[in-house]
């Protein structure tokens, strides 16, 4: 349809025809792909065109380029056109095609672990880093207590805690009650009943409610901290405001995670709360434990220092989750890509860091008999 | 005129745009026609941005028609409508390049849509429009934040061009250039107007840009649209147009010397 072809006298004649542009881009690749590089000699005459573009002109000179290589003598017949002369030039201008880089290299398994070492290193040390900026932040907050920014924090506060107080108490309330039910059946076996209520109330206080707290945090604040501090590093604004010489940590990154570690705690009461609430519903429902029952056996199983031993790692979850959320969108450069990589990977990192600290907790605890 | 018994390419009649209880928009007009390069102009916030979503159809207005080829851009839907997107290239004010991609891979993305090939031929039509635009060979495996004001320009252009397009749409091509470049730019749209048969409708601020390339201006003013050639736009006795065309800017810009060319320019191409 677009090429047609005939042998006269040995010599191959093609002739060009209907619309060489670019909305036919797949026939005519598919058209000169089929043309076979044989034959001594070869003529392309382009009368037969009705329309031409620089798409079709390319494809045009690619055919010459395919059948030149093969040894064919190469002949253009009929009226040269604009388009053909204009892309011939285009491409006998300066070096052909686009410079190749260099292809990737098979990298040998100790040289990976070598990169791999230095990099990690590097990172290290940038986190250290980013850590003594903000410490530096807050010890000189002592003296200046203005550099705190208490509206930013308290904005943070708001956006981090407050706004997520539905999902939280929501989470929890349906934790504590598929605890308390598989605890019921488990332990109706033994005619131990009551003990869910222990079951319930130390793993919600201890463990559960600041745990999953920070998770949902970690998912919801993390992301959103690296993302906000990404798009203004794309945009330049974090370069703006060191040019303005504003302290980058001080006006991004401290009164995040100052507002973190005010909501974090208090959104773990939440979560106890309606943890605890959960396990009275689900007591009261499945067990037929009364609320003032449930309430005299949760004073006998919990100790003094158990809402504490919750309650301590609340703020250190929160800055764990604020700083590996601000480093990593301060590591946000040039492309759009890099901002979705490392909001997963700050996500993911601060989950991963939560639980390991949450385990360090457990270990000291046990030490300490707390 | 003549060309204004040919039928337009672009034709917008009677937009109407609004954003609460601010008119952008009142009643707008404007027709270009075929192989000409047509300017907006108006001051900040007058709305240009706002019209060229508008014919793009990123923005739907509370009333008027956008017409391309005869074809009412707000009635289509689907196939058709996606047939006219790409008889349509679009640079954005910002170039708008995708960041994660090389500028070859950019500019090879709308053939990747809308055609079936092979990688070489792929390098190979994108090497092409690289050349066309008149960007080293090296830039191609840049990625944008790697690539100069101007070079982000031409990249975009680029791409706008990939499929051929026979009518471009130009947000501000020349804003943020130093005047070479600006001026550089200028002449490669010249001579791709010229060597392609394009259709140009560009937003612009610079008036040295006007004087050298544009055809005929629309000018955005309380809502509607004044358009005239070139020469009959600078002598338009509305005050805003005046003080465009005549304030201290504008003197500079409109150097006999060049409007000359300019003046001489045009008259060519009917």
């Amino acid at each position: 349809m677009y090429l047609e072809c005939r042998v006269v006298d040995g010599a191959r004649e093609l002739r060009a025809r209907g619309r060489w542009c670019a909305e036919s881009a797949t026939e005519l690749a598919r058209v000169v792909d089929e043309v076979e590089p044989a034959g001594p000699a070869a003529v392309l005459d382009v009368d037969g065109i009705e329309a031409l573009d620089l798409t079709g002109a390319w494809f045009l000179h690619h055919l010459e380029q395919r059948l030149t290589q093969s040894g064919t003598a190469f002949e253009w017949r009929g009226a040269r056109r604009e388009a053909l002369d204009f892309t011939g030039a285009l491409l006998a201008h300066g070096p052909a095609g686009v410079p190749e880089v260099a292809g990737h290299r098979h990298e040998e398994p100790l040289g990976a672990i070598g990169r791999w070492t230095v990099q990690r290193g590097g990172q290290a040390h940038d986190e250290i880093d980013f850590l003594g900026r903000i410490v530096l932040v807050i010890g000189g907050a002592f003296r200046e207590p203005r550099r705190l920014r208490f509206k930013s924090v308290v904005r943070h506060v708001y956006e981090t805690g407050i706004q997520a107080v539905p999902i939280v108490a929501l989470i929890a309330f349906l934790i504590s009650i598929i605890i308390a039910y598989i605890g019921a059946q488990e332990l109706r076996q033994f005619g131990g009943e009551v003990y869910v209520v222990d079951l319930v109330t130390l793993s919600v206080l201890r463990e559960l409610g600041v745990l999953l707290t920070a998770v949902i945090v970690a998912g919801r604040s993390g992301s959103a901290f690296a993302a906000e501090i990404g798009v203004m590093q794309l945009n330049d604004e974090v370069d703006a405001l060191r040019a303005i010489g504003l302290n980058v940590v001080e006006v991004l990154v401290v009164p995040r995670l100052l507002g973190l570690v005010i909501a974090l705690p208090l959104l773990t009461v939440v979560a106890d709360a309606m943890g605890l609430a959960g396990g009275a519903v689900m007591s009261w429902l499945v067990l037929d434990i009364p609320f003032n029952q449930f309430l005299a056996r949760m004073q006998e199983a919990i100790a003094p220092t158990t809402f504490w031993a919750g309650m301590l790692k609340a703020p250190v979850f929160a800055f764990v989750i604020a700083m590996i959320g601000t480093f990593r969108g301060m590591q946000v450069r040039e492309s759009s890509r890099e901002l979705g990589r490392l909001t997963t990977v700050a996500v993911v990192e601060s989950i991963f860091m939560v639980l390991f600290v949450d385990a360090v907790f457990a270990v000291i605890y046990w030490e300490l008999d707390f | 005129m003549a060309a204004v018994a040919a039928d337009p390419v672009v034709a917008v009649h009677g937009i109407v745009n609004r954003f609460g209880r601010q008119v952008v928009h009142d009643g707008l007009d404007m027709e270009v026609h075929r192989g000409e390069i047509f300017g907006i102009v108006g001051g900040a916030g007058s709305g240009k941005s706002v019209l060229l979503r508008t014919i793009l159809g990123l923005q739907i207005p509370r009333a008027g028609t956008v017409e391309i080829d005869g074809r009412d851009l707000t009635q289509l839907r689907g196939a058709e409508l996606r047939s006219i997107k790409r008889g349509y290239g679009v640079t954005f004010q910002h170039g708008a390049l995708f960041t994660s991609l090389t500028v070859t891979e950019n500019v090879q993305l709308p053939l990747i849509e809308a055609c079936r090939l092979r990688a070489e031929v792929l390098e190979g039509l994108a090497d092409l429009k690289i050349r066309l635009v008149g960007l080293p060979p090296d830039a191609a495996r840049k990625y944008p934040a790697q690539l100069s004001g101007g070079m982000v320009k031409r990249a975009a252009l680029a791409r706008a061009l990939a499929l051929d397009p026979p009518l471009l749409f130009l947000d501000e091509p020349t804003s943020g250039l130093d005047p070479i470049a600006a001026s550089a730019f200028d002449e490669l749209l010249l001579y791709l107007q010229r060597s392609l048969r394009l259709t140009v409708v560009m937003i612009t601020h610079d008036l040295d840009t006007i004087y050298r390339t544009c055809n005929r201006v629309g000018v955005i003013v309380d809502g509607r649209m004044i358009s005239d050639s070139l020469e009959g736009i600078v002598r338009n006795p509305h005050p805003w147009i005046q003080e465009y065309f005549h304030g201290p800017r504008g003197r500079l810009a409109s150097r006999p010397a060049r409007l000359g060319t300019a003046l001489a320019d045009s008259p060519g191409r009917q």
